[in-house]
């Protein structure tokens, strides 16, 4: 009983000092954006590789899921005669939810993965140190951009997310399901409040920092060549998908929780 | 140091660890101002350790290192980034960044560390680059796309673009062919009395550390067991330096090896 007990003390423990660590790297990452030297040009090419890049696997989960959830709400719906709520369902599932979070997730394993897999193999190669010996702060050249850039690139992200996802929706109701393409947008309009929206942006938001967060952290710490780097990889795809739904939950919460 | 002037570097009881081993353990050197100090021992006996804590990429646990008399150990970072200013750094592996063209990587320091505007920087660029050997078509092209030798060839350059007051070199020969070894060997000599620097090497390579030393330190678990000039070394009487320096197999220096 006693060496379960201190199993359990030690992963509590474990657990603590990892969360530590991490909160310490993001306030570094971030406390390199009060004092120059800034690099406006690395937030601007990670922004164009975390968000133009991104937009065609965005942009396609987008509109398959609108899709899906127009078919699948129209069938659940029609069992109680609620098929008109099909447009509300979409639209609101879309902005609050599903735009957001599935951005999120696909931004963590295309873009969190490359995060870490570069800063990795610089780590393991000694070019984090060379940039230090440079008279340059790793945090500052590497890590801030990169925060920087997924706190302000997802919501643009999920702005066409959301714009995608809705339509969607719309090319199914109205193409196979054969709802009036006026009344559709009327609905769709209808019941769209702009916390709705607002919500799902300040999500992203958090969603972006945490991918960056991730990618940045498992890189930098990575230890002992490919397979290093390979692992590194995998906790920040891993890691930050897990904290995109659990951060949801909280944020849906604080939203609009009673 | 004998005349009484400051070192330029002074390590004095120096301890480090990894987990349960200890790989630097009370280990006291200096370095005179415009000496070159190379430090040889075998692999894993910290040598990379050492240079790294001075350079303050790694924490030590005890001890002070001083450079022109200046505690260095618990520096604040921003103190820490201007002191790099003084610091050149040849990597083993060179550790030359992928993404940027080589004139880039040479004018790194001077660009970003620095300030400098990137037209002026890639002049200097290419004058050092000119200055290992390197013409100015190379600096167009990216890492990947150079040999061993000329990659350390262009982390030689970007070491000394910035002319440092103390510069480091980390296994400067190892992984060339035996020609491309000497040529480094000459460039670095050269290079260093060109600008009067100090300079402090490690490697296991004999032929380089009797070309590139005015003296030589062995380093063995943890600490500095014999320091002298370059010309004494083959008269140390010291039976790990001989064993060393002559690489046999059998003597005081035991490698743990299982029977297959």
């Amino acid at each position: 009983m006693l060496t379960f007990l201190a199993s359990v003390g030690a992963a509590f423990f474990a657990f603590l000092a990892a969360t530590g660590r991490l909160v310490r790297f993001a306030l570094m990452g971030l406390a390199a954006a009060l004092s120059p030297p800034f690099y406006p040009r690395l937030i601007l090419r990670q922004i164009v590789a975390m968000g133009y890049y991104s937009l065609p696997v965005v942009g396609l989960t987008a509109i398959f899921t609108g899709m899906v959830l127009a078919l699948q709400s129209y069938t659940g719906f029609a069992r109680f005669n609620a098929e008109s709520a099909v447009a509300t369902v979409v639209v609101l599932s879309v902005t609050r939810e599903l735009g957001p979070v599935i951005a999120g997730l696909m931004v963590a394993g295309r873009v969190g993965a490359a995060m870490a897999a570069e800063i990795g193999t610089m780590r393991v190669t000694d070019q984090i140190d060379a940039l230090t010996t440079l008279s340059t702060d790793p945090f500052r050249y590497l890590v801030l951009p990169r925060l920087l850039a997924g706190l302000v690139t997802l919501p643009l992200l999920v702005v066409v997310a959301d714009v995608i996802g809705v339509f969607g929706g719309y090319v199914v109701g109205t193409m196979k399901l054969g709802f009036n393409a006026a009344s559709y947008l009327t609905q769709t309009e209808t019941y769209l409040e702009r916390m709705d929206v607002i919500s799902g942006l300040v999500k992203a938001g958090v969603f972006g920092f945490i991918v960056a967060l991730m990618g940045c952290y498992h890189g930098y710490h990575s230890r002992g060549g490919a397979e290093g780097v390979g692992q590194a990889t995998t906790h920040a795809v891993v890691s930050a998908s897990i904290l995109i739904l659990l951060s949801n939950y909280l944020l849906t919460t604080a939203f609009f929780g009673k | 140091m004998s005349d009484g002037a400051t070192p330029k570097i002074a390590v004095r009881g120096l301890e480090k660890s990894f987990g349960p081993k200890r790989v630097l353990d009370g280990l006291d050197i200096d370095c005179a101002v415009g000496e070159s100090l190379v430090i040889i021992g075998g692999s894993g006996t910290g040598k990379s350790v050492l240079i790294k804590c001075i350079l303050g990429l790694l924490h030590p646990e005890a001890g002070s290192i001083r450079i022109d008399g200046a505690e260095t150990v618990g520096m604040p970072r921003g103190d820490r980034t201007r002191l790099m200013q003084k610091f050149g750094m040849l990597f083993q592996g060179s550790a030359l960044f992928d993404s940027l063209r080589v004139w880039e990587n040479v004018a790194f320091g001077l660009i970003q560390g620095r300030g400098m505007e990137r037209a002026k920087a890639r002049e200097i660029a290419l004058i050092k680059l000119a200055a290992v050997g390197l013409g100015a078509e190379v600096g167009e092209l990216h890492p990947a796309e150079l040999s061993g030798g000329m990659q350390k060839r262009v982390a030689l350059a970007r070491a000394i673009a910035a002319e440092p007051e103390i510069i480091f070199f980390d296994e400067p020969t190892t992984g060339l062919d035996p020609i491309m070894a000497d040529v480094i060997n000459d460039l670095i000599v050269t290079l260093v009395r060109q600008l009067g620097a100090t300079a402090v090497s490690i490697t296991h390579d004999m032929v380089s550390a009797r070309k590139i030393a005015d003296r030589i330190a062995m380093l063995h678990k943890g600490k500095i067991i014999w320091q002298g000039p370059t010309s004494e070394i083959d008269d140390s009487n010291n039976p790990f330096v001989d064993q060393f320096v002559n690489g046999h197999a059998e003597g005081p220096i035991q490698m743990e090896v299982r029977a297959l």
